[in-house]
């Protein structure tokens, strides 16, 4: 009964290399913090991007997310959500930042 | 004789539906969970220069708090994922051993984090002094409160599977709260990413 449903998740080896992906992308970011070796823009770009990868191998590695075995209407859910914050997040801050410049003159 | 076999298939794949069902379910509230969290983040960034005169995020915030947190919790990630393992071979002991650690490394951490809460709150830095400190308890106070729903969550699914065995509901409910875990710590990627190291920088 389990052989075919998305109970199957991911192997071992896939537990085991998202956590060391995942620990090499935490480790990079809090030791640029750390030791304050770039500067503090770049800094911040490398905070972004890390976080960015590693959410995207928990997903693939934790989770078990892909294109293949993942049922569709799950993805259709998360696209679904992704315009929701879209929209909200986009037009807040659009709203909050407009309204910071026009308060600011 | 010959009409029962198929009575039962039939049962049990009506099971197999309903359970499956109840995990898109589930997958649609942790979606929903999603959107909450994306807009406590966005609060927070229209926040975070709204400090009122009083502490910034460089005085308050500690870089080795939030690394041993993010630790705990990366832990209790992979823990969690070899409780599963362990169920998909079906070695009750190794699930209730692993859902223990599990446990303990997410306790350690919402202890870490409400005694960094609790120290703020005493330095004068509470949730009513700032829109920037309003925002923060906002987001990493919902994020706390729900790794303890996940503390209670782990407690009910160990006492579970010790009375009751791993039959394919513990099966379904341990897949839901690994869903709910590792959804937990991909949020607080986003916390200390957007929170604590730029603040701390």
């Amino acid at each position: 009964m389990e052989a075919n449903s998305s109970h199957d998740g991911p192997s071992l080896g896939r537990y085991l290399t998202g956590f060391v992906l995942a620990a090499i992308l935490t480790v990079i970011p809090f030791g640029l913090v750390a030791t304050e070796t770039l500067t503090r823009d770049t800094t911040l770009i490398v905070i972004a991007i890390a976080a960015l990868l590693q959410v995207l191998v928990h997903l693939r590695y934790f989770l078990d997310l892909n294109l293949k075995t993942t049922p569709r209407e799950n993805v259709l859910a998360i696209a679904f959500a992704a315009v929701l914050i879209f929209i909200m997040v986009g037009g807040s801050l659009w709203i909050m930042l407009d309204l910071n410049n026009r308060m600011a003159i | 004789m010959s009409d029962v076999a198929p009575a039962m298939d039939a049962r049990a794949r009506e099971e197999a539906e309903n359970l499956r069902q109840r995990e898109f379910g589930f997958w649609l509230y942790l979606l929903s969970d999603a959107i909450i969290f994306a807009l406590l983040f966005m609060t927070y960034v229209v926040m975070v220069d709204s400090t009122a005169g009083a502490l910034t995020g460089r005085h308050l915030f500690s870089l080795s708090n939030t690394f041993l947190e993010t630790a705990l919790l990366l832990f209790s990630s992979i823990t969690f994922g070899f409780a599963w393992l362990s169920a998909r071979a079906d070695r009750r002991a190794h699930v209730l051993g692993w859902l223990a650690v599990t446990f303990m490394l997410g306790a350690g951490f919402v202890l870490l984090e409400v005694n960094e809460l609790i120290g703020m709150v005493e330095a004068g830095a509470g949730p009513g002094e700032s829109g920037f400190l309003s925002a923060f308890f906002t987001l990493v106070g919902t994020h706390g409160l729900h790794v303890s729903f996940g503390l209670l969550f782990i407690l009910i699914m160990s006492l579970q599977i010790a009375l009751r065995g791993l039959n394919p509901y513990a099966m379904s409910r341990l897949y839901r709260l690994g869903l709910f875990w590792h959804f937990l710590d991909i949020v607080w990627i986003g916390i200390f990413s957007v929170v604590y190291l730029p603040g701390i920088l």
